[in-house]
């Protein structure tokens, strides 16, 4: 509300464009409410959507039991499967030679050169390639090339380069919130840089590097496309080494969608179900140790 | 324990271990180098593989033909070629998807930046973040069997996959991204800046609209950039909700073809060595990797800009 000795002196003109002006400021206010909103009422509707599609068909019998071409009996069990060999193989990959990386380009890279700019750079960019390119790479290197055709060991590999950028940029910024006087009193000690960074700068960014790896982990289970690319089958067994072909939970999500039969819609549903909660599980484990750790 | 004579100091490790602690010194040095070279191996490798791969293809069919042609047909006899249905497939779902994305993300940046509680802020952020984390593919079934549906009584003639519903849940999906960044970017304008347009009498309305959000528009124009390109790069929703029926249409209702749903399809059909259509994955590939790489050094110049005014 304006103050009374001014409004005096506004005429009723003023008046009037004062209260519009005031009027359009409320409704932008809940304009953008609305739309903040939006975001998590679609949430809602999705996870509602999914729950009421899925939950009929899901069950014991149809995690254990083996993929098969009718509706009323498949299981997801080779999918599961699948899916723990890739997470499993692309952490194994990405996270030692992530971390290294983000060792290298944070603590020993003390005088910026324009090599390591350029890294950096590159880096980035390769976090904006979208994942299907990542998926025509592993083809031609891994799978043809290598002779690895559409093993988990293709996937696993293809897979480890896609969330490599995610790593490192997250270990870096880890690493860039561990104070430098760690550094400089392990030193100040007698240190090698590399002791200091071993015994002091990366237990204590642990926490950090975890959270990132664990989004990363999440993103390699729900990634699909190029795993299709590199020739992922759908109609498998349980893999039972590296060098087996293999299937996964999103790859199945996608196949029963596609298909003409009804029913494997709904098991659809109940696989993407079975692959939120274990995404949510992930996640909260995140959640847990970043809460413990900025206690 | 032994005990030193105090005037002799205790050897540092470096003494200590001798030659030893400085071989590790350098040898972990080196590995972490190569390690961080290794992404640059990668982006050499993607643009070998794209190029080297598609060579066979531009000797079987012209650029000019590639790159003018209306028709996409790899399987049927005589095959065209012709990459123009998937560009504009592409397209359409990129500009709807930011049609939808640009003003739900950018108006909720404002209310989690200039009006939200800190509490409703710890409430909607992990939400958006939980939005973020749904796997692309399961976008895609809400595509089918929820989006739609849904749109079925409207447009009666609508496709059971349509450009349509993949622009709209692309859009959902690139929701938290562009609302994240443009929150970044609305929150580095200094506050000194809100402080004068109030001062001079301005509204909340006015304060945002005519000083915050024009102070952090180059970030916000590489928010909406960088996700738009998220979008065009976008593969399982649009290869489930969009279709894969490769047309030159702008008909939203209609059955559509992006260049990453060509590539899952045919991949996950029948592309063997040495065929066209194998080659063709990658010829297709390329023009993917130039449009997103140029949309990613425009957004990139942008955010260059928006660092230098405020940091």
């Amino acid at each position: 509300m304006i103050s009374s000795p001014f409004s005096s002196e506004l005429g009723s003109h003023e008046q009037r464009h004062l209260r519009r002006r005031k009027q359009k400021d409320a409704i932008f206010r809940v304009l953008c409410l609305a739309a903040a909103l939006c975001g998590i009422v679609i949430l809602f509707v999705f996870l509602g959507k999914i729950v009421v599609d899925g939950l009929p068909r899901l069950s014991l019998n149809f995690l254990t039991a083996d993929l098969s071409g009718r509706p009323s009996r498949t299981g997801i069990w080779p999918a599961i499967v699948g899916s723990l060999y890739i997470m499993v193989l692309t952490a194994t990959l990405s996270v030692p030679i992530g971390v290294a990386a983000a060792v290298y380009l944070e603590e020993f890279n003390t005088r910026k050169t324009k090599l390591t700019e350029f890294i950096q750079l590159n880096i980035a960019n390769l976090s904006g390639v979208p994942s299907i390119v990542y998926g025509l790479l592993g083809l031609a290197v891994f799978s043809r090339f290598f002779g690895l055709r559409d093993s988990i060991m293709a996937g696993g590999l293809t897979m480890g380069l896609l969330v490599l950028p995610m790593v490192i940029i997250v270990t870096q910024e880890a690493l860039r919130s561990v104070p430098n006087s760690y550094r400089e009193g392990s030193m100040a000690l007698g240190s090698t840089r590399w002791q200091a960074i071993r015994y002091q700068v990366l237990p204590s960014a642990v926490p950090g590097i975890m959270t990132g790896v664990i989004l990363a982990m999440s993103r390699a289970v729900g990634e699909t496309a190029p795993l299709i690319a590199i020739g992922a089958a759908s109609q498998v067994g349980a893999p039972k080494g590296l060098l087996d072909e293999f299937t996964v939970l999103p790859i199945q999500v996608f196949d029963w969608s596609l298909n003409s039969k009804q029913e494997f819609h709904q098991t659809a549903a109940s696989a993407i179900l079975v692959l939120m909660t274990f995404l949510l599980l992930l996640n909260s484990v995140a959640i847990w140790l970043r809460a413990r750790s900025t206690k | 324990m032994q005990v030193r004579p105090a005037e002799q100091p205790a050897p540092s490790p470096r003494q200590r271990g001798g030659g030893k602690n400085l071989f590790t010194e350098r040898f972990v040095r080196v590995m972490a180098f190569a390690c961080a070279l290794l992404s640059v191996v990668t982006t050499f490798g993607i643009i070998w593989v794209l190029l080297s791969q598609s060579i066979p293809f531009f000797r079987m069919v012209s650029p000019i033909d590639f790159l003018t042609g209306t028709e996409w047909r790899p399987t049927r006899e005589p095959a065209s070629f012709g990459v123009l249905p998937l560009i504009t497939g592409t397209l359409m779902i990129t500009i709807g998807a930011g049609i939808v994305a640009v003003p739900l993300g950018l108006l909720s940046a404002v209310y989690l930046s200039e009006y939200a509680p800190k509490w409703a802020r710890q409430i909607l952020k992990p939400m958006l973040e939980l939005l973020a984390g749904i796997p692309t593919v399961v976008y895609g079934y809400f595509g089918l069997f929820f989006v739609t549906p849904l749109l079925k009584p409207i447009f009666p003639d609508i496709k059971s996959s349509n450009g349509l519903a993949g622009a709209i849940v692309v859009g959902i999906m690139i929701l938290p991204l562009v609302s994240s960044l443009c929150e970044d970017a609305l929150r580095s304008v200094p506050k000194a800046l809100r402080e004068a347009s109030f001062g001079v009498g301005a509204t909340k309305m006015e304060v945002i609209t005519r000083t915050v959000i024009p102070a952090a528009l180059s970030g916000i124009m590489a928010a909406f950039i960088l996700a738009l390109s998220r979008a065009l790069g976008e593969t399982m929703a649009v290869a489930l909700a969009a279709g894969s029926n490769p047309q030159l249409t702008f008909n939203p209702t209609e059955s559509i073809q992006t260049m990453t749903a060509y590539i899952v399809s045919t991949a996950k059909g029948d592309a063997p060595y040495g065929t066209v259509k194998y080659d063709s994955l990658f010829a297709v590939g390329v023009t993917l990797f130039i449009f997103t790489l140029g949309m990613n050094y425009v957004a990139n110049r942008l955010v260059r800009k928006f660092r230098q005014v405020y940091a």
